[in-house]
């Protein structure tokens, strides 16, 4: 956290890098999910549904911890 | 192949020449970036589009209380775009502010300032001016909470006639039974068992207006609702009410004291007491920033072109079939993110009351510890 606030106070560019940083972790995050649910559908196809219900939900919940951080680069280059 | 090399040398001759017009200068003091702002923000009137330097729009309502002038309340068409003052008050353009040199810190654009009797915006009305106007998020709002007033009462009103109770469905029934019955039995049954029922308003009511917000604020022209913090605030406010209020014995029991070794006890206490607030705060943000990132990437790709275009106009005519493929493809995502988004608030809302809410499953037994040595 304290970290985050000293990032935000210096320059403007190290937010932008930040937020470049959450989509990598975003992307990895979210990947993973990906190749979860793939191959428990692949393992159980009569499941699907059930899986990719989850899916959705999980991948919702990596993003918003990515978005958070996108956010916070975002206030840092437009403060 | 002669043809193929005579391609690729038209590509290398292509690409040099486009190199020679590299030097961006923008017309005057146009900024892309602030030309973004501008379309996802607030604004005291819908502006479609701008045509021979004229601009058409929509003028909203202006409601202002200041403690020396009272009440003011006008349409917004009587500032010109910012070129008049009205009634000691003037709305700020970013022309305006750069032409007479105001910091940009406390003057900020589209903002109505109270003037002095030069006509230059003074800083107090910062505290002393409330500015209470239905701007243009205000009334989509409200357009959307009366289209959904109205469509669910019409829907609702064939059901109690017993069309589509006993008989098929009819007509936009059709479209919203299954929806309703998605939410009732993946969100509401699977979350919150046996007490589901006494949610469903709340859950239902979230998702639809999530929706009905998400899919309006697509069209070109309309404010972006969905994408103001304000708005996503008070959705995770009012769902951070409604879970304090379905917490229970067990919930506090287990923040107070979980099951867990002395000294995890120590580690949980503060994760489980921010935990209290951070899982609705992160609803709220999740919203905003998915809503406000895809309205910012379509922006940005049409704003591309014209940036291409103020290298070289016949640069920004050729890559702009490509970039607005690019927009219409990252609109179609939009629209899934949209569902995608709605359904995700109410079943986290569902989750987190299912967790502050849950019984005792299997506490009779007591609690073994984490660890048998």
């Amino acid at each position: 956290m304290m970290l985050m606030i000293t990032l935000l106070d210096a320059q403007p560019g190290l937010g932008a890098i930040g937020a470049g940083f959450a989509a990598v972790g975003a992307g990895i995050g979210i990947g993973l999910i990906g190749k979860g649910a793939v191959e428990a559908i692949a393992r159980q196809p009569e499941a699907s549904n059930d899986i990719r219900a989850n899916m959705i939900l999980t991948a919702a919940l990596v993003e918003g911890v990515a978005l958070l951080a996108a956010v916070a680069g975002l206030l840092a280059v437009f403060k | 192949m002669v043809s193929r090399r005579f391609k690729s040398l038209l590509v290398a001759a292509f690409s040099l020449f486009s190199i020679l017009f590299s030097n961006v200068s923008y017309a005057g003091d146009w900024n892309p970036s602030s030309q973004i702002l501008e379309h996802i923000g607030d604004a005291h009137e819908f502006h479609f589009f701008t045509l021979n330097k004229k601009p058409i729009s929509i003028p909203l309502p202006v409601i202002l209380y200041s403690k020396d002038a009272g009440w003011s309340v006008f349409m917004a068409s009587r500032f010109e775009h910012g070129e008049q003052t009205y009634k000691g008050y003037r709305l700020l353009e970013e022309s305006y502010i750069t032409e007479n040199k105001l910091d940009p810190k406390i003057f900020k654009t589209g903002k109505i300032y109270a003037v002095d009797a030069d006509g230059k915006p003074e800083s107090y009305s910062i505290e002393k001016v409330y500015d209470l106007s239905l701007t243009r998020n205000a009334v989509q709002v409200l357009i959307s909470v009366l289209l959904l007033i109205w469509i669910m009462s019409s829907v609702a009103g064939k059901y109690a006639k017993g069309q589509g109770v006993k008989t098929a469905p009819t007509g936009f029934q059709n479209a919203v039974e299954p929806v309703i019955a998605f939410i009732r039995d993946d969100v509401g049954k699977t979350y919150l068992g046996d007490n589901y029922e006494k949610y469903m308003p709340l859950l239902l009511s979230i998702f639809f207006f999530i929706l009905i917000n998400s899919l309006i604020s697509l069209v070109p022209g309309t404010a972006n609702v969905a994408g103001n913090i304000a708005f996503t605030g008070m959705l995770g406010i009012v769902a951070f009410f409604v879970i304090m209020f379905s917490t229970n014995k067990h919930y506090w029991l287990h923040i107070i004291w979980p099951p867990v070794p002395h000294g995890v006890k120590l580690i949980m206490w503060p994760v489980e007491l921010l935990g209290i607030f951070t899982k609705p705060f992160a609803l709220i943000i999740r919203l905003f920033a998915n809503m406000i990132s895809g309205h910012v990437i379509i922006l940005s790709f049409i704003i591309l072109i014209f940036i291409f275009g103020a290298m070289n106009t016949a640069l920004g005519w050729g890559t702009s079939p490509f970039f607005i493929a690019l927009a219409v493809f990252i609109y179609l995502i939009e629209i899934l993110v949209a569902f995608i988004q709605a359904y995700i608030f109410a079943a986290l809302t569902a989750v987190f009351i299912g967790l502050a809410s849950e019984g005792s499953h299997g506490h009779a037994e007591g609690h073994d510890d984490a660890v048998v040595i």
